[in-house]
């Protein structure tokens, strides 16, 4: 940053000062924002984790109870493990995908790329409700064109809603279907920056395209390969909306994530405390994904 | 120290020199090889546009048709009347509006303010402002998701419950928002600003008068990001409103599609009507998004 700046930076104390006043007054609005829908949750949040605060009335602290209770709770860690499960199938369906169509979308062998980039880049613009809608209808049960297909074709109607696992995998395809235009453009735009004379140099050597992919291109886009991970898994530890309009965490309870299981003891049953408490446990992990972006790009950085 | 220096990488963004060369830079190829490519192209095109397509047509069924087997691609007769269903007796017309408020002042929120935080983080240097950049990066960290329930206290007790402005307010701050324009402004050289300080411009008029007409393009990509992102929301303002009139479009098809019997037909009328708005502007502005640095992470 400093880097950036020099002439600002180096300068001695008394001209800088006569730069404070303008920058303060254009960051002043975010600033209050800030300190009001960031700082003050923060803080209040972390304070009633540890408490029994039900929303209104006065609570009492309860210490480590709320974290207590949820080691021992059955519905939190199904919620974990199956945000978890859900995390670990679409990242890397996702990637697989938008890697595909990135490299098909910038080869300049393939006819009519501008047209064919807007249909994997509509999804992308639909509202997670819609896409759930959107494959509810696709694969429902009895009246899905998925099923009815599989009928066609002689196969018996796959229980997409009632099963559980299917049900899950429904939600997996549909989000690395509408989550693909996002990664796809940060792929796209990173093959695009790798120099075309190692290309050049690798076909002299005979090298086909598949041996130029692995050897060529994904080692060049290793950062952004990470990048594009590390926003999937932030984005699909908080998946909700999809859920709630595709299976509605079902059948029963057995999808139902963590910001699930937050939204329904918080709001539902009115356990601010305990949810604050569940809260902060994904906290932990995003900062857990959020400490190993910001070692990784030190080293990318200094490489 | 660590976080300060993360955004650097956001800053340098992919080369930009570098940026027109493409790939597959053999020469040779002609036919032999456009064919497998262009077939390859056509086929993920074709599997991530039926399910739209297939979306889309059912919605022009009339409802006794949309179960009635054999299921076909295109409508016998094709109608409207899901359309009408859905905009007179769900109450779409007034999410509309309701929504369209929401997008429209939230976004021109969005971008000012982040245009004025980002210019402030480009060019200016004093520790104050060196706290808040490592603040804003935090709230990347912590998506509103996590505190879902602090924040809802805080906006009831600002008196914001079940109205619009309790949706509008909390989303003005994006961190995407000020990385990018901060991102923008870095790349504006600071002679520009040395020249208008010199000929005794002040410095928020040289905000306003040169830096902000410069950063139109910034403003646009990012106004289309903050409607679509507004458009699309969902779970904050579930837990915002409580009353049916000021729902937004996606807690109406929400609420259409967890009833107990889903009327279909209204669902896939309502859906459609609430993807046109984004797809139109989508289809306008295209360009803004498809080149749009969005290094800085379109996550919010």
């Amino acid at each position: 940053m400093t880097k950036r700046a020099p002439d600002v930076s180096a300068s001695p104390p008394r001209r800088r000062s006569k730069y404070t006043l303008a920058p303060l007054v254009l960051i002043a609005a975010n600033v209050v924002l800030f300190a009001l829908f960031f700082l003050w949750p923060a803080v209040i949040g972390l304070v009633y984790s540890f408490t029994n605060y039900t929303g209104v009335g006065a609570f009492q602290f309860v210490g480590l109870d709320n974290y207590q209770h949820l080691f021992g709770d059955s519905t939190f860690f199904d919620a974990l493990t199956r945000t978890l499960l859900y995390t670990v199938l679409f990242v890397p369906l996702n990637f697989v995908f938008s890697l595909l169509i990135a490299n098909v979308l910038v080869s300049k062998h393939a006819k009519g790329v501008s047209v064919a980039r807007v249909f994997f880049f509509i999804p992308w613009l639909l509202s997670p409700i819609v896409v759930g809608v959107l494959w509810r209808w696709l694969f429902g049960e009895n009246f899905g064109l998925v099923n009815y297909l599989i009928e066609k074709l002689g196969g018996s109607a796959v229980p997409w809603q009632s099963n559980a696992d299917l049900s899950l995998i429904v939600v997996v395809v549909a989000a690395s279907w509408a989550w693909t235009g996002f990664s796809m453009l940060l792929f796209i735009a990173a093959i695009k920056n790798v120099p075309v004379s190692y290309y050049e140099a690798a076909s002299l050597d005979g090298a086909g395209p598949w041996r130029q992919f692995i050897s060529i291109t994904l080692p060049s886009i290793a950062p952004t390969s990470f990048i594009v991970i590390l926003l999937n898994t932030i984005h699909a530890m908080k998946e909700y909306p999809l859920f709630a309009s595709l299976n509605n965490g079902g059948p029963g309870t057995s999808n139902n994530l963590l910001v699930q299981y937050i939204y329904q003891t918080g709001f539902k049953s009115g356990q601010i405390g305990y949810a604050s408490a569940a809260s902060f446990v994904l906290m932990l992990i995003l900062m857990a994904v959020a400490i190993i972006q910001l070692v990784v790009n030190r080293r990318v950085e200094n490489r | 120290m660590t976080t300060t220096d993360m955004p650097r990488k956001v800053d340098a963004g992919p080369g930009r020199a570098v940026r027109k060369k493409r790939p597959s830079g053999a020469a040779s190829g002609g036919l032999r090889r456009a064919v497998p490519a262009t077939t390859l192209l056509w086929v993920l095109a074709a599997l991530y546009g039926l399910p739209v397509l297939w979306f889309v047509l059912s919605s022009f069924k009339p409802a006794g048709d949309l179960f009635s087997l054999p299921l076909t691609l295109l409508p016998h007769d094709p109608t409207l009347s899901g359309y009408k269903a859905a905009w007179d007796s769900a109450n779409f017309s007034e999410y509309f509006i309701n929504t369209t408020i929401v997008c429209v002042i939230a976004t021109i929120l969005t971008v000012g303010v982040s245009c004025c935080t980002g210019y402030a983080l480009a060019k200016y240097d004093n520790k104050w402002l060196k706290v808040f950049f490592v603040g804003i990066l935090a709230t990347t960290m912590l998506p509103g998701e996590v505190m879902l329930a602090p924040q809802f206290l805080v906006v009831r007790d600002l008196g914001l419950y079940n109205s619009l402005a309790g949706i509008i307010v909390p989303a003005v701050l994006t961190a995407t928002g000020c990385f990018m324009f901060r991102q923008f402004f870095l790349t504006v050289p600071d002679e520009l600003i040395e020249a208008a300080r010199i000929d005794g411009a002040r410095e928020l008029s040289i905000f306003l008068r040169i830096m902000v007409p410069i950063s139109r393009p910034i403003m646009l990509t990012l106004a289309i990001l903050s409607f679509q992102w507004r458009w699309n929301d969902y779970i904050w303002p579930l837990l915002m409103l409580n009353d049916p009139e000021k729902f937004t479009v996606q807690i109406g098809i929400q609420s259409l599609v967890g009833a107990q019997n889903i009327n279909w037909s209204v669902v896939l009328g309502g859906s459609v009507i609430s993807m046109i708005p984004l797809i139109v502007v989508f289809l306008v502005f295209q360009r803004y998004v498809m080149n749009a640095d969005i290094n800085a992470g379109l996550k919010d």
